[in-house]
């Protein structure tokens, strides 16, 4: 089972409003998100959601970040991995 | 020869629902509103309660008496609002002629394109970009496309043409055609009109004698000759109506109850529409009975107005024609139809009305004071005279509210 998390995100506007996130914050540690792979709009299939979907690559791990309509950021985390922190 | 696509989001509130909790994809469950509230009926249902005989519309406890392990999800208006309107800029890639047809149905043109191509490529974006399935329709125009949507779910596509539609259309119901209600639907079958071959195959002057113009437009739905044009998205964006509804905690017995819910519902329609500068010329009341019978009358006014005294003596005197407080009713609505906007300028009376006037400069210093100090900072005297569940049926009050058309679209 997967849980929607929602984290703090660092992220870059640019003069045309483009929106590159830079880290991600989760429980006190910072994610450095190493490049941005691809952004279009999806849901989140596993913890449920839907905004624009971030495939970020961090260290060797792929991952997506969504940024949902209230302009929030989210990560689909399982739920052994949330509760075991 | 047009090309027109008729896309339906399949389950559209379930389906929301599932995109945001996948626990219950795949489960029994149906969109209802609060039982407490007497909303409780089902809005949507997903496909396994539908296997399970669940209908939309009907009540909550029946739902559950077909299938027990029903999961029951209050609905979420704002989310469904924003899924339509991703949609419909989906849409708006592949034609400037979109029209939609409620939160979840939509008309394009595609005229001059390869539309089972289109078709397909919506769906494919639909499931990927939102996570909802569309079944769309395929044909020459708007009647048999919304029909062609109708007939494969979930997340289809069926193509009606010129060559094929007799095969496809005319097995079909008469009651799958557009706009064929109940009332037509069984007038239609007590003419041995079954299916909608049998409506091409009647006389159409029988058909007229039967059906006055409505049987026209029966005839020509039924042998492929709609040729009404798909809206610029531009003009669909019209406001065409103003109207509120509301179902009350408790059964409307009568006339003094029903006037009181009258009043409140008219304040609520003139102030939404002087808010968007508006007058209507038309007013319509809806009537729903507690056994879910529901009738509607109109009435012309003499001039456009914005004013609540003067929709709310249309309204009184249309409930006084159409109901004899014979039977209870469980919802009253109130519309502003064929309306005017007042930005462009507005006709003015030749015999001025003092009386309209210092009504205007009520309502308006009315609409002030509740922009200032909130809606319940003032409000009718009659209201005084009952208790405060009337007061719990304003159309304003986040307790019972429901909009008929709000700022809808289309023209209810």
């Amino acid at each position: 089972m997967y849980l929607r998390t929602y984290v703090q995100v660092s992220a870059i506007f640019d003069e045309n409003g483009v929106v590159t996130p830079v880290s991600i914050s989760l429980r006190g540690k910072t994610y450095s998100i190493d490049r941005v792979l691809g952004k279009r709009p999806a849901p989140a299939l596993k913890s449920g959601g839907q905004g624009i979907r971030y495939t970020v690559r961090i260290g060797s791990s792929e991952t997506y970040l969504f940024l949902d309509a209230e302009n929030r950021w989210f990560v689909e985390e399982k739920a052994a991995d949330a509760n075991s922190i | 020869m047009r090309t027109i696509l008729h896309s339906d989001c399949n389950n559209f509130y379930a389906s929301v629902e599932c995109v945001f909790s996948p626990e219950l994809r795949g489960k029994p469950i149906a969109v209802c509103g609060d039982p407490s509230e007497r909303h409780g009926i089902v809005l949507a249902k997903s496909d396994a309660a539908k296997k399970c005989g669940i209908k939309t519309g009907e009540a909550v406890w029946t739902a559950r008496q077909k299938c027990p392990e029903l999961i029951v999800v209050p609905p979420c208006g704002e989310k469904y609002v924003r899924f339509s309107h991703m949609m419909r800029d989906i849409y708006a890639e592949y034609s400037d002629h979109v029209e939609p047809f409620g939160l979840d149905e939509s008309w394009l043109d595609v005229t001059g394109r390869d539309g089972m191509e289109i078709a397909c490529s919506l769906r494919r974006r639909a499931l990927k970009e939102l996570g909802i399935t569309l079944s769309v329709g395929v044909s020459f125009n708007k009647v048999f496309a919304k029909l062609g949507s109708d007939m494969h779910k979930p997340d289809a596509t069926a193509v009606i043409t010129p060559r094929n539609y007799k095969q496809k259309v005319w097995p079909m119901p008469a009651c799958s055609l557009l706009f064929i209600g109940r009332a037509t639907m069984h007038r239609l079958y007590a003419y041995g009109l079954n299916t909608i071959g049998d409506i091409v195959r009647a006389d159409p002057e029988s058909l007229h004698t039967l059906f006055g113009k409505n049987g026209d437009t029966l005839y020509a739905y039924a042998a492929g000759k709609d040729d009404a044009p798909v809206m610029p998205i531009s003009e669909t964006d019209d406001i065409k109506s103003v109207g509120n509804s509301t179902t009350p905690a408790f059964d409307i017995c009568d006339y003094s109850d029903a006037g009181r819910i009258l009043y409140l519902l008219c304040d609520s329609v003139a102030e939404r529409m002087r808010k968007k500068h508006f007058r209507c010329r038309t007013v319509t009341l809806w009537l729903r009975d507690t056994q879910l019978q529901s009738f509607t009358r109109q009435m012309k006014l003499e001039r456009p107005t914005d004013l609540s005294a003067d929709l709310s003596r249309a309204a009184l005197a249309l409930l006084r024609e159409s109901w004899a407080a014979d039977r209870p009713l469980r919802s009253l609505g109130v519309q502003g139809g064929d309306l005017m906007d007042i930005r462009n300028g507005a006709q003015l009376s030749i015999l001025p009305d003092p009386l309209a006037s210092r009504q205007a400069v009520l309502e308006k210093t009315a609409d002030q004071l509740h922009a200032r100090f909130g809606a319940e900072a003032l409000y009718r005297g009659v209201l005084l005279r009952q208790d405060h569940r009337l007061l719990r049926a304003a159309p304003d009050s986040s307790l019972a509210a429901t909009n008929m058309a709000a700022v809808s679209g289309r023209q209810s």
